[in-house]
């Protein structure tokens, strides 16, 4: 398969530099847009492409992008493009690599998606732990500028970018995309209420895109090389590669670009190489800590959005967790709600008490104190909590998402902490 | 004299030159002085290793804000230390790929080789043990943060090699 994303990048080895990057073809999509391409030619291809946001959500980044006022309907001032690069899904581990191995494409990416929105500032919201890829994208920034990539005139074409990186004080919820803006702007990053949506009024009120790193990487290859291109990448449903992950006791963990479409099965067997020896597979979490749990039997499902989401999980990141036969089950989710529990942003109460009371009861069960009712407590707290509507942004349904299918297809495991009256597992790592 | 003043020289005998004009840089291209407050926080703490009240106070002043309101955005990013910290803080991923890959023994045996728990400084106030949500290396996972490095592939051998020279030096 043909490498795309990945095509300068090889853990362990120099990172790409601009002059790497341009030899390997880096900016030409650039180039291109520049002369000759007006950024509704370069939307149009983005859409056709078909590129879903590889954030998490999948949304199609063309319909995204095509919610920013453009021109006349535009009152005059800024308009903004801020990559979320604040990679803190449990489980995820794609955008790392992405950014401390080639910067620039991100950077060309952004430029290229700046100029389709017509924005005339962008920052790249990274997490604050990142520092490798802050020091190195701050280089690669330099370069740009030292080039004319940045600034003024870009290319002689009379647009004009500002690029900034901006790395995160640190919380889970400034990945939701209103929340980022909020603490861009200088604030506690709760999410804000939708509409409007920050297409119209985002950052300092002003239009504002905002984009996972992955798919901002895709763009110059997509501007480069065309719609129909794209769409021939993917082996399913769904167009281009994705940088699919495995973690968990498989024998080789890793992250792997492959197409869209990649059967489990063989990102499990071929690329993590199956599970350490004296383990069997009990389940995964096919796209990172908020995606439903999957078992066995989805082994053979191809990684598509809407194939994924037909199971009854999400591909969300496409970073997988698995779940071994000598783990448990209940521990792992436990681990899971507390994360997602710590993380709440408190405004809304279901998420804010919710969360913790969710908690509890699974600290409980899986200490052996748990009783019959408790697991009626939980199916009332999925219900409700899971819920979209009943929460203020998508966090705590998130949250719910591996405690449901945990409960739907480990009951037992449930069952047999509380009728033991501890942990079956215990191996010092439970509670 | 007048207020803006008075803020002023209140404002100056805490915090210094240097420290605000990095955050007079950051208010460049930002369109209202509350928006600095994150990286006025973060600038602050990189030079004095976190955020004092007095701190705080000052930079709620500088910036035309209340220090309650200042403080709400303090606390709530895991990164702003509104505690003193030691010279390096370790953040240890306790998400889940780390605790699949056993990360909790491997925890007890730091804390039982630094002598800390979470949220606790050693004695010599070398390091500061904080958890931190999924630090994105899950593929090398246990995974931690000593400072500015990540330290992968945790087990007990590597704490050890790491922290031997806290061990036995001057902690009691």
């Amino acid at each position: 398969m043909e490498k795309v994303l990945t095509r300068n990048i090889e853990p362990g080895k120099t990172p790409t530099d601009m002059a790497a990057y341009e030899a390997n073809g880096g900016y030409q999509g650039l180039r291109k847009a520049m002369s000759g391409m007006s950024p509704q030619d370069c939307r149009e291809v983005v859409s056709a492409s078909n590129l879903r946001g590889r954030g998490g959500a999948g949304f199609p980044t063309g319909m995204k992008w095509s919610f920013v006022p453009m021109d006349d309907k535009c009152t005059p001032g800024h308009k903004y493009l801020v990559c979320n690069a604040d990679e803190m899904e449990p489980g995820a581990f794609k955008d790392r690599l992405l950014m401390e191995y080639d910067p620039h494409q991100l950077i060309e990416g952004m430029i290229l998606s700046a100029y389709c929105i017509g924005a005339d500032i962008s920052y790249i919201f990274i997490r604050g732990e990142y520092i490798v890829a802050i020091e190195r994208l701050r280089k690669a920034l330099e370069e740009c500028y030292a080039k004319g990539y940045l600034g003024e005139n870009i290319l002689g074409s009379g647009y004009k970018l500002e690029m900034y990186v901006h790395p995160s004080a640190g919380r889970y919820i400034c990945g939701e995309e209103t929340a980022l803006i909020n603490a861009l702007e200088g604030k506690r990053a709760n999410p804000r209420a939708k509409p409007p949506f920050p297409q119209v009024s985002g950052l300092w009120g002003r239009p504002t895109i905002v984009n996972n790193v992955e798919t901002l990487c895709n763009i110059p290859h997509i501007i480069d090389r065309g719609a129909e291109w794209f769409k021939s990448l993917g082996v399913g449903e769904d167009a281009g590669t994705k940088l699919f992950g495995v973690s968990g006791r498989v024998k080789n963990p890793g992250c792997w670009e492959l197409p869209m479409g990649t059967p489990i099965r063989e990102i499990l067997e071929n690329h993590a190489g199956g599970m350490q020896d004296g383990l069997q597979l009990k389940g995964f979490l096919p796209g990172g800590g908020s995606t439903d749990f999957l078992t066995k039997d989805h082994l053979d499902l191809a990684m598509d959005y809407n194939v994924i989401g037909k199971a009854g999980s999400r591909m969300g990141t496409g970073t997988m967790i698995i779940l071994d036969d000598q783990t448990c089950p209940v521990g792992m989710v436990l681990n899971l709600i507390r994360f997602f529990a710590h993380e709440s942003c408190g405004f809304c109460t279901p998420c804010r008490d919710g969360l913790p009371w969710t908690r509890q009861v699974l600290e409980d069960i899986e200490q052996g104190r748990g009783k019959v009712e408790d697991l009626d407590t939980l199916e009332y707290q999925v219900n409700y909590i899971g819920a979209i509507g009943n929460t203020h942004c998508a966090l705590a349904p998130g949250a719910m998402e591996p405690l449901q299918s945990a409960l739907k297809y480990f009951r037992e495991d449930f069952e047999r902490h509380i009728s033991g009256g501890c942990c079956p597992y215990h191996s010092g790592k439970g509670a | 004299m007048s207020n803006a003043k008075m803020i002023q020289s209140d404002v100056s005998s805490v915090l210094t030159l240097k420290e605000m004009a990095e955050i007079d840089h950051e208010l460049e291209h930002i369109p209202y002085k509350a928006g600095a407050a994150i990286d006025a926080l973060k600038i602050i703490q990189a030079g004095r290793g976190w955020v004092s009240d007095e701190c705080l106070q000052a930079i709620a002043k500088y910036l035309g804000m209340s220090s309650e309101e200042l403080e709400g955005v303090a606390t709530f990013y895991n990164l702003i230390y509104r505690r003193p910290v030691g010279e390096k803080v370790i953040l240890f991923c306790d998400s889940v790929s780390c605790w699949i890959s056993g990360c909790d023994s491997v925890k007890q045996t730091l804390s039982d080789t630094l002598g800390v728990d979470y949220g606790e400084t050693t004695k010599d106030n070398r390091y500061t043990l904080l958890p931190v949500p999924c630090l994105g290396a899950c593929d090398r996972a246990p995974v931690m943060m000593v400072g500015d490095d990540l330290v992968t592939h945790l087990d007990d051998n590597k704490i050890n090699e790491l922290f031997s020279a806290s061990k036995t030096g001057d902690q009691s």
